[in-house]
Protein backbone atom coordinates (compact mmCIF):
# COMPACT_ATOMS: atom_id res chain seq x y z
CA UNK A 1 0.00 0.00 0.00
CA UNK A 2 1.34 3.23 -0.74
CA UNK A 3 1.57 6.03 1.48
CA UNK A 4 -1.28 8.43 -0.43
CA UNK A 5 -3.33 4.69 -0.59
CA UNK A 6 -2.68 4.71 3.59
CA UNK A 7 -3.85 8.61 4.02
CA UNK A 8 -7.22 7.95 1.89
CA UNK A 9 -7.62 4.67 4.00
CA UNK A 10 -6.85 6.51 7.08
CA UNK A 11 -9.42 9.62 6.09
CA UNK A 12 -12.22 7.82 5.40
CA UNK A 13 -12.39 5.87 9.15
CA UNK A 14 -15.33 7.13 11.03
CA UNK A 15 -12.54 9.11 13.69
CA UNK A 16 -11.22 11.08 10.91
CA UNK A 17 -13.90 12.30 9.39
CA UNK A 18 -15.66 13.11 12.73
CA UNK A 19 -12.61 15.24 13.69
CA UNK A 20 -12.69 16.69 9.98
CA UNK A 21 -16.08 17.93 10.57
CA UNK A 22 -16.25 18.64 14.41
CA UNK A 23 -17.06 22.28 15.25
CA UNK A 24 -14.90 22.36 18.45
CA UNK A 25 -12.38 19.10 18.56
CA UNK A 26 -10.52 20.31 15.41
CA UNK A 27 -9.99 24.27 16.70
CA UNK A 28 -9.07 22.85 20.33
CA UNK A 29 -6.83 20.43 18.63
CA UNK A 30 -4.73 23.40 16.65
CA UNK A 31 -5.21 25.92 19.21
CA UNK A 32 -3.42 23.25 21.71
CA UNK A 33 -0.68 22.65 19.09
CA UNK A 34 -0.14 26.28 18.99
CA UNK A 35 -0.08 27.26 22.83
CA UNK A 36 2.32 24.37 23.88
CA UNK A 37 4.58 26.31 21.43
CA UNK A 38 5.14 28.80 24.08
CA UNK A 39 6.18 25.46 26.38
CA UNK A 40 8.03 23.51 23.76
CA UNK A 41 9.79 26.26 21.09
CA UNK A 42 9.95 28.85 23.52
CA UNK A 43 12.15 27.15 26.28
CA UNK A 44 14.28 25.50 23.50
CA UNK A 45 14.57 29.38 22.50
CA UNK A 46 15.79 29.50 26.40
CA UNK A 47 18.02 26.37 26.01
CA UNK A 48 19.43 27.51 22.46
CA UNK A 49 20.77 31.75 24.07
CA UNK A 50 22.43 29.44 26.83
CA UNK A 51 24.54 27.92 24.03
CA UNK A 52 24.96 30.69 22.15
CA UNK A 53 25.84 32.56 25.02
CA UNK A 54 23.12 35.55 24.85
CA UNK A 55 21.64 35.02 28.13
CA UNK A 56 22.01 32.93 30.97
CA UNK A 57 25.02 32.55 31.08
CA UNK A 58 25.99 32.73 34.57
CA UNK A 59 24.65 29.19 34.89
CA UNK A 60 25.88 26.18 33.79
CA UNK A 61 25.35 24.52 30.68
CA UNK A 62 24.41 21.56 31.99
CA UNK A 63 22.11 22.72 34.65
CA UNK A 64 20.24 24.80 31.91
CA UNK A 65 19.62 21.31 30.40
CA UNK A 66 18.93 19.30 33.26
CA UNK A 67 16.34 21.79 34.53
CA UNK A 68 14.75 23.20 30.96
CA UNK A 69 15.26 19.61 29.26
CA UNK A 70 12.17 17.49 30.95
CA UNK A 71 9.69 20.58 30.27
CA UNK A 72 11.02 20.63 27.06
CA UNK A 73 10.32 16.54 26.52
CA UNK A 74 7.02 17.28 27.74
CA UNK A 75 6.13 20.24 25.43
CA UNK A 76 7.23 18.16 22.31
CA UNK A 77 5.31 15.00 23.51
CA UNK A 78 2.50 16.93 23.19
CA UNK A 79 3.11 18.73 20.09
CA UNK A 80 3.75 15.48 18.58
CA UNK A 81 0.06 14.03 19.77
CA UNK A 82 -1.80 17.18 18.91
CA UNK A 83 -0.01 17.47 15.53
CA UNK A 84 -0.47 13.42 14.76
CA UNK A 85 -3.77 13.87 15.43
CA UNK A 86 -4.39 17.23 13.24
CA UNK A 87 -2.94 15.29 10.62
CA UNK A 88 -5.58 12.19 11.01
CA UNK A 89 -7.80 14.60 10.59
CA UNK A 90 -6.70 15.73 7.27
CA UNK A 91 -4.94 12.75 6.04
CA UNK A 92 -4.92 13.36 2.20
CA UNK A 93 -4.58 17.06 1.69
CA UNK A 94 -1.62 17.44 4.87
CA UNK A 95 0.31 14.40 2.50
CA UNK A 96 -0.11 16.40 -0.79
CA UNK A 97 1.24 19.61 0.74
CA UNK A 98 4.34 21.15 -0.16
CA UNK A 99 4.52 22.93 3.29
CA UNK A 100 3.68 19.72 5.28
CA UNK A 101 6.56 18.10 3.12
CA UNK A 102 8.88 21.11 4.03
CA UNK A 103 8.04 20.72 7.85
CA UNK A 104 8.77 16.98 7.94
CA UNK A 105 11.82 17.36 5.98
CA UNK A 106 12.92 20.03 8.68
CA UNK A 107 11.80 18.36 11.60
CA UNK A 108 14.19 15.15 10.66
CA UNK A 109 17.44 17.63 10.25
CA UNK A 110 16.00 19.22 14.05
CA UNK A 111 16.35 16.01 15.22
CA UNK A 112 19.73 14.94 13.27
CA UNK A 113 20.72 18.28 15.53
CA UNK A 114 19.58 17.06 18.63
CA UNK A 115 21.41 13.61 18.30
CA UNK A 116 24.63 15.64 17.07
CA UNK A 117 24.40 17.43 20.04
CA UNK A 118 23.86 15.02 22.53
CA UNK A 119 26.41 12.30 21.49
CA UNK A 120 28.82 14.18 19.83
CA UNK A 121 28.63 17.53 21.69
CA UNK A 122 27.38 17.55 25.02
CA UNK A 123 29.86 15.01 25.99
CA UNK A 124 32.26 17.25 26.51
CA UNK A 125 30.54 19.60 28.89
CA UNK A 126 32.63 19.31 31.72
CA UNK A 127 35.43 21.41 29.77
CA UNK A 128 33.23 23.91 29.29
CA UNK A 129 29.96 23.86 31.22
CA UNK A 130 30.47 27.54 33.04
CA UNK A 131 31.63 29.16 30.36
CA UNK A 132 30.10 32.34 28.37
CA UNK A 133 31.44 31.73 25.08
CA UNK A 134 31.05 28.10 24.21
CA UNK A 135 33.23 25.86 21.60
CA UNK A 136 31.81 26.65 18.06
CA UNK A 137 30.23 23.34 17.86
CA UNK A 138 27.92 23.78 20.88
CA UNK A 139 27.16 27.22 19.31
CA UNK A 140 26.44 25.61 16.38
CA UNK A 141 24.00 23.79 17.92
CA UNK A 142 22.06 26.76 19.23
CA UNK A 143 22.27 28.41 16.30
CA UNK A 144 20.66 25.67 14.33
CA UNK A 145 18.06 24.74 16.63
CA UNK A 146 17.00 27.87 16.28
CA UNK A 147 16.78 28.26 12.79
CA UNK A 148 15.22 24.95 12.29
CA UNK A 149 12.76 25.58 14.85
CA UNK A 150 11.99 29.08 12.99
CA UNK A 151 11.44 27.29 9.90
CA UNK A 152 9.32 24.20 11.48
CA UNK A 153 7.08 26.93 12.63
CA UNK A 154 6.44 29.30 9.40
CA UNK A 155 6.16 26.16 7.06
CA UNK A 156 3.89 24.31 9.67
CA UNK A 157 1.58 27.71 9.39
CA UNK A 158 1.70 27.72 5.89
CA UNK A 159 0.09 24.24 5.81
CA UNK A 160 -3.42 25.97 6.00
CA UNK A 161 -2.92 27.76 3.10
CA UNK A 162 -3.80 26.59 -0.21
CA UNK A 163 -1.38 28.39 -3.04
CA UNK A 164 0.46 25.04 -3.80
CA UNK A 165 -2.63 22.64 -3.32
CA UNK A 166 -3.03 19.41 -5.96
CA UNK A 167 -6.34 21.14 -6.96
CA UNK A 168 -5.09 24.44 -7.92
CA UNK A 169 -3.53 23.57 -11.29
CA UNK A 170 -1.32 24.81 -13.23
CA UNK A 171 1.58 24.43 -10.72
CA UNK A 172 5.24 24.67 -11.24
CA UNK A 173 6.72 21.52 -11.66
CA UNK A 174 8.52 21.19 -9.18
CA UNK A 175 5.50 22.05 -6.65
CA UNK A 176 3.54 18.97 -8.62
CA UNK A 177 6.60 16.46 -7.51
CA UNK A 178 7.49 17.91 -4.55
CA UNK A 179 3.91 17.64 -3.67
CA UNK A 180 3.16 14.25 -5.08
CA UNK A 181 0.22 15.72 -6.79
CA UNK A 182 -1.27 13.21 -9.42
CA UNK A 183 -1.85 15.56 -12.34
CA UNK A 184 -4.56 14.32 -15.15
CA UNK A 185 -1.96 15.47 -18.37
CA UNK A 186 -2.99 18.35 -19.97
CA UNK A 187 -4.73 18.19 -23.78
CA UNK B 1 -19.66 54.07 18.98
CA UNK B 2 -16.32 52.47 18.32
CA UNK B 3 -17.30 50.56 15.01
CA UNK B 4 -16.86 53.96 13.25
CA UNK B 5 -13.34 53.57 14.45
CA UNK B 6 -12.91 50.17 13.08
CA UNK B 7 -14.14 51.07 9.79
CA UNK B 8 -11.61 53.15 9.41
CA UNK B 9 -8.98 51.19 10.59
CA UNK B 10 -9.57 49.21 7.57
CA UNK B 11 -9.44 52.08 5.12
CA UNK B 12 -5.48 52.45 6.15
CA UNK B 13 -3.14 51.71 3.95
CA UNK B 14 -0.99 49.11 5.76
CA UNK B 15 -4.32 47.15 6.22
CA UNK B 16 -5.04 47.46 2.24
CA UNK B 17 -1.63 46.37 1.52
CA UNK B 18 -2.09 42.92 3.70
CA UNK B 19 -5.57 42.22 2.15
CA UNK B 20 -4.53 43.21 -1.18
CA UNK B 21 -1.85 40.49 -0.85
CA UNK B 22 -1.84 37.02 -1.42
CA UNK B 23 1.12 36.26 0.89
CA UNK B 24 1.67 38.97 3.12
CA UNK B 25 -0.96 38.05 5.55
CA UNK B 26 0.14 34.33 6.35
CA UNK B 27 3.67 35.83 6.68
CA UNK B 28 2.98 38.58 9.30
CA UNK B 29 1.26 35.97 10.92
CA UNK B 30 4.13 33.46 10.95
CA UNK B 31 6.20 35.66 12.32
CA UNK B 32 3.25 36.32 14.95
CA UNK B 33 4.01 33.20 15.45
CA UNK B 34 7.58 33.16 16.20
CA UNK B 35 7.05 36.54 18.36
CA UNK B 36 4.70 33.88 20.13
CA UNK B 37 7.29 31.29 20.56
CA UNK B 38 10.25 33.35 22.23
CA UNK B 39 7.04 34.78 24.81
CA UNK B 40 6.12 31.76 25.81
CA UNK B 41 9.97 30.87 26.77
CA UNK B 42 10.79 34.30 28.27
CA UNK B 43 7.65 33.86 29.98
CA UNK B 44 7.76 30.35 31.53
CA UNK B 45 10.99 30.51 32.28
CA UNK B 46 10.57 32.91 34.89
CA UNK B 47 6.84 31.49 35.95
CA UNK B 48 8.01 27.90 36.10
CA UNK B 49 10.75 29.18 38.81
CA UNK B 50 7.70 31.10 40.82
CA UNK B 51 5.99 28.02 40.78
CA UNK B 52 8.76 26.39 42.92
CA UNK B 53 10.34 24.33 39.70
CA UNK B 54 13.00 25.10 36.54
CA UNK B 55 16.26 26.53 36.95
CA UNK B 56 16.26 26.66 41.16
CA UNK B 57 19.48 27.51 41.54
CA UNK B 58 18.88 31.40 40.51
CA UNK B 59 16.60 33.46 42.21
CA UNK B 60 13.88 34.48 40.13
CA UNK B 61 14.71 38.03 40.19
CA UNK B 62 17.89 37.01 38.38
CA UNK B 63 15.66 35.05 36.14
CA UNK B 64 13.71 37.68 35.11
CA UNK B 65 16.63 40.43 34.81
CA UNK B 66 17.68 37.86 32.10
CA UNK B 67 14.36 37.04 30.76
CA UNK B 68 13.02 40.61 30.26
CA UNK B 69 15.05 41.59 27.17
CA UNK B 70 13.53 38.60 25.45
CA UNK B 71 10.15 39.27 26.80
CA UNK B 72 10.08 42.78 25.66
CA UNK B 73 11.59 42.04 22.11
CA UNK B 74 9.01 38.97 21.94
CA UNK B 75 6.00 41.53 22.67
CA UNK B 76 7.53 44.57 20.28
CA UNK B 77 7.26 41.99 17.21
CA UNK B 78 4.34 40.50 18.15
CA UNK B 79 2.63 44.12 18.42
CA UNK B 80 4.61 45.14 15.32
CA UNK B 81 2.94 42.02 13.00
CA UNK B 82 -0.30 42.32 15.00
CA UNK B 83 -1.20 45.27 14.24
CA UNK B 84 -1.17 45.04 10.08
CA UNK B 85 -3.39 41.67 10.68
CA UNK B 86 -6.04 43.28 12.82
CA UNK B 87 -5.75 46.66 10.40
CA UNK B 88 -6.89 43.71 7.83
CA UNK B 89 -9.99 42.58 9.44
CA UNK B 90 -10.81 45.59 11.73
CA UNK B 91 -14.27 44.96 11.25
CA UNK B 92 -14.57 41.56 11.39
CA UNK B 93 -12.28 41.72 14.74
CA UNK B 94 -14.79 44.13 16.12
CA UNK B 95 -17.76 41.87 15.57
CA UNK B 96 -15.32 38.62 17.17
CA UNK B 97 -15.59 37.80 20.90
CA UNK B 98 -12.42 36.11 20.74
CA UNK B 99 -10.71 39.74 20.05
CA UNK B 100 -12.33 41.19 22.67
CA UNK B 101 -11.44 38.78 25.02
CA UNK B 102 -7.52 39.26 23.80
CA UNK B 103 -7.46 42.87 23.70
CA UNK B 104 -8.71 43.18 27.66
CA UNK B 105 -6.44 40.67 28.93
CA UNK B 106 -3.12 41.13 26.95
CA UNK B 107 -3.03 44.56 28.96
CA UNK B 108 -3.78 42.95 31.92
CA UNK B 109 -1.11 40.59 31.25
CA UNK B 110 1.56 42.91 30.25
CA UNK B 111 0.70 44.94 33.21
CA UNK B 112 0.67 42.44 35.67
CA UNK B 113 4.28 41.18 34.41
CA UNK B 114 5.99 44.36 34.75
CA UNK B 115 4.16 45.23 37.73
CA UNK B 116 2.78 42.30 40.32
CA UNK B 117 4.96 39.71 39.05
CA UNK B 118 8.12 42.14 38.63
CA UNK B 119 7.56 42.77 42.42
CA UNK B 120 7.30 38.94 43.14
CA UNK B 121 10.31 37.67 41.99
CA UNK B 122 12.28 39.99 44.26
CA UNK B 123 13.52 38.27 47.59
CA UNK B 124 11.30 40.47 50.40
CA UNK B 125 10.26 38.82 53.13
CA UNK B 126 6.42 39.49 51.82
CA UNK B 127 7.50 37.22 48.71
CA UNK B 128 6.61 34.02 50.29
CA UNK B 129 6.80 30.84 48.14
CA UNK B 130 3.25 30.47 48.40
CA UNK B 131 2.53 33.91 47.11
CA UNK B 132 5.15 33.28 44.23
CA UNK B 133 3.69 30.20 43.11
CA UNK B 134 0.20 32.14 43.03
CA UNK B 135 1.83 34.90 40.86
CA UNK B 136 3.60 32.32 38.65
CA UNK B 137 0.28 30.78 37.71
CA UNK B 138 -1.80 33.22 37.12
CA UNK B 139 0.84 34.99 34.77
CA UNK B 140 0.65 31.42 32.71
CA UNK B 141 -3.33 31.29 32.99
CA UNK B 142 -3.32 35.02 32.15
CA UNK B 143 -0.64 34.37 28.56
CA UNK B 144 -2.63 31.68 27.82
CA UNK B 145 -5.88 33.31 27.91
CA UNK B 146 -4.24 36.09 25.47
CA UNK B 147 -2.68 33.35 23.46
CA UNK B 148 -6.02 30.93 23.20
CA UNK B 149 -8.11 34.09 22.54
CA UNK B 150 -5.68 35.10 19.68
CA UNK B 151 -5.63 31.80 17.92
CA UNK B 152 -9.50 31.31 18.31
CA UNK B 153 -9.82 35.14 16.49
CA UNK B 154 -9.12 32.67 13.20
CA UNK B 155 -11.88 30.57 13.51
CA UNK B 156 -14.90 32.16 14.15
Amino acid sequence: MSLLAFCEWLAATENSTALRESLFMYPLLESSHVLFLMLFVGLTVILDVRLLGLAFTRVPVSQVIDRVLPWVRWGFAIMVFTGVLLFYAIPVRTYLSVWFRAKMILLVLAAFNIWYFHYRVYPNVAAWDTDTRLPWKARRAGLASLILWAGIIITGRFIAYNWFDCDIQPQPAFVNWFAGCVVPPAE
Amino acid sequence: MLLPFFEWCETVWLGRAVVGSLWLFPVIEAVHLLGLAVLGGAVLIVDLRLLGTGLKSWTPAELWREARPFMIGALVVMIATGIPLFLSEAIKCYYNDSFWVKMTTLPIAIAFAFTVRARATTDSVRNTARRQAAVGALSIALWVTVAAAGRWIGFS
